[in-house]
């Protein structure tokens, strides 16, 4: 470690703080108390004050916020207004739900993009190129909720391939295979923007490298043409790659989001749509805060590996 | 040497006009078969949805008892939910779209210069001040936050425009304080200084008119960023409210009929999709042209 990772691991500390502080105060300007809404339409002025005393809502912001800050980092996240229990453990249910969708996207776009990206570039034929740039353009140019209405009209509607969303069919919940089966439509959905945009990117790069020297000369020696692309050009291709995917966190926080509602998937994204809706400030503020940290962590994890692989800016 | 000898061999012998950039520009582009396309398409779609009373006379938000129709010559891609005919919607739903595109592309990049220019043309406390800014709103997830923020208040088609525009800026700000940052090295920069420009005159006169290229290249894709990222809004009910149609909104409907009815959820998407794809070949095409390091 040196000191300039240090400095990017010590940056992502004001950077939550501040994303809080600008969401807290984007809250106080919400119209219609969290008081009214606890207290439901029944309620008398009297009843308002006193649970407007019981949230602290009564409170100045400033105090509000660091008292709000003070239990977050003591592990108590406030009472959801909605489901009435405490949202340490509303969350907890859903953010597996959301890293396990997160994780299986990433893991099918890190797979198929790098082969897509690489006969893509290497490709002799027009036609394969033209293709290939149309099927990636068309990639990250379609909405993700609309690819996935369309997955779920073509493989559950009409093939009945796919279940119709949901995490697990209820009765099924511990059977793997039907696990799989559901999470299928969504991580493909959402992975389908990454593969696209990594694929494009791993193509321009590695015809980038390709007319570098040293590739001229790993051929001028007699390494095979498979050897060269991938000990000498595929090494140096991928590595902007790995810059790329960690500052994509922002983006793939939003698009599980939304992919989420269309597959009724119950996860972080979706709790989010549902706290919006319901005005239910404690979960929404948590749900909040925890993509923002995903997209930070995500950022500062690409500047980590970056230096990982490659030795030049651990010189910097 | 007599005239008209000469007259003749300049008609055989024809100078090349001269290579400017933008000839040079265009050349390139013009080889860029897809972003053709892109342009062509685009400029349909524009036209169709500036048109939209024209082709079709039906009111988009006024509801009938033909309600889910199947195409008829009457209603040539039939009717929806509250028997409203689909292709005037379809139509009108693009004026919407297109205008959040392009409005929010150009209040994007508005910001993107006014926060990027100071960033990199002065450095020192200013940049740090401004690129801590625009780092802190890079770390934070845009579709939550805009849903959040419309959340708040029943959003027109102002609104949506301006959070789009208001959460999208910092890329472009990063884009276009890297290109003062080396600019203003230049020897032009310096001459301007020399001759006692002003640093207004220098960042808008002199440094400005050089940044065009990736501008432009920048604001085309935020026209298409802005058009997915409206459509998640209105899909999800926090972005352009109905009875106005956007094709947004129009999925969200649909998505109960996608059983019944799904016509109703293709069409929309797919108008997206073709909307977004032409605009990102443009600017790859736009890309390939105008930026001299890529110009082999």
């Amino acid at each position: 470690m040196n000191r300039y990772l240090i400095r990017r691991t010590l940056l992502a500390v004001p950077t939550l703080l501040v994303i809080s502080i600008l969401l807290f105060g984007l809250l106080q300007l919400a119209p219609g108390g969290p008081a009214a809404l606890y207290a439901g339409p029944d309620a008398g002025p009297e009843d308002l004050e006193r649970i407007s005393r019981l949230l602290g809502t009564d409170q100045p912001a400033p105090v509000q916020y660091l008292r709000w800050l003070g239990g977050i980092l003591r592990g108590d996240w406030g009472i959801s207004f909605r489901y009435r229990e405490p949202v340490v453990s509303v969350l907890a249910g859903r953010l597996p739900n959301t890293v396990q969708l997160m994780a299986a996207a990433l893991l099918i776009a890190l797979l198929l993009a790098v082969p897509f990206g690489v006969v893509s570039a290497v490709s002799r034929w027009r036609l394969v190129q033209y293709l290939a740039s149309i099927a990636a353009m068309l990639g990250v140019s379609v909405p993700t909720f609309w690819l996935g209405m369309m997955v779920l009209l073509v493989f559950s509607v009409k093939l009945r391939l796919l279940p119709s969303g949901g995490i697990a069919t209820i009765g099924l919940e511990h059977d793997p295979v039907d696990r799989i089966l559901h999470l299928i439509g969504p991580a493909g959905v959402l992975a389908t923007m990454y593969i696209a945009a990594w694929s494009r990117y791993i193509r321009s790069s590695l015809l980038e490298v390709l007319h570098q020297d040293y590739i001229r000369l790993a051929r001028a020696k007699g390494l095979s043409e498979g050897a060269v692309l991938t000990r000498h050009a595929l090494r140096n291709a991928l590595l902007p790659l790995v810059t790329l995917i960690g500052l994509q966190g922002g983006s793939l926080v939003g698009g599980a989001m939304i992919t989420e509602v269309v597959f009724a998937w119950p996860g972080m994204g979706r709790l989010l749509a549902e706290a919006l809706a319901s005005r239910d400030y404690p979960v929404l503020m948590a749900a909040f805060m925890i993509m923002a940290v995903l997209t930070v962590l995500g950022n500062l994890l690409a500047d980590l590996a970056y230096g990982w692989v490659d030795p030049r800016i651990r010189l910097g | 040497m007599p005239t008209a000898t000469r007259s003749q061999a300049e008609r055989t012998i024809r100078p090349k006009p001269p290579l400017t950039p933008a000839r040079r520009a265009w050349r390139t582009f013009r080889r860029h078969h897809l972003a053709l396309a892109g342009a062509f398409i685009l400029a349909v779609l524009v036209l169709a949805s500036a048109l939209a009373p024209v082709i079709s006379r039906y009111d988009p938000e006024a509801a009938s008892l033909e309600i889910l129709a199947p195409p008829s010559a009457e209603h040539p891609l039939g009717t929806d939910d509250v028997g409203r005919d689909l292709l005037s919607r379809l139509l009108h739903a693009g004026r919407i779209s297109l205008s959040v595109g392009f409005g929010a592309a150009v209040l994007t990049v508005a910001i993107g210069v006014l926060a990027g220019a100071p960033a990199g043309y002065y450095g020192g406390r200013v940049d740090a001040l401004l690129s801590a800014l625009i780092n802190v709103m890079l770390a934070i997830p845009i579709l939550p936050l805009a849903l959040v923020l419309s959340s708040f208040v029943q959003t027109n088609l102002t609104f949506v425009i301006l959070i789009i525009g208001g959460l999208s800026w910092p890329a472009v700000a990063r884009i276009i304080r890297a290109e003062f940052l080396s600019l203003r090295e230049r020897e032009f920069v310096e001459a301007a200084r020399v001759l006692g420009a002003g640093s207004g005159r220098i960042i808008f006169l002199h440094i400005l008119p050089n940044t065009l290229a990736p501008i432009i290249v920048a604001a085309t894709l935020q026209v298409a960023n802005a058009i997915l990222l409206e459509s998640a809004l209105s899909f999800l009910g926090y972005g352009v409210q109905p009875p106005q149609a956007s094709w947004g909104n129009m999925l969200q409907d649909a998505q109960r009929y996608l059983r019944t009815v799904p016509e109703l959820a293709v069409y929309p998407g797919a108008l997206i999709s073709l909307t977004v794809i032409s605009i990102n070949f443009l600017g790859d095409g736009l890309r390939e042209a105008l930026d001299p390091r890529l110009q082999v």
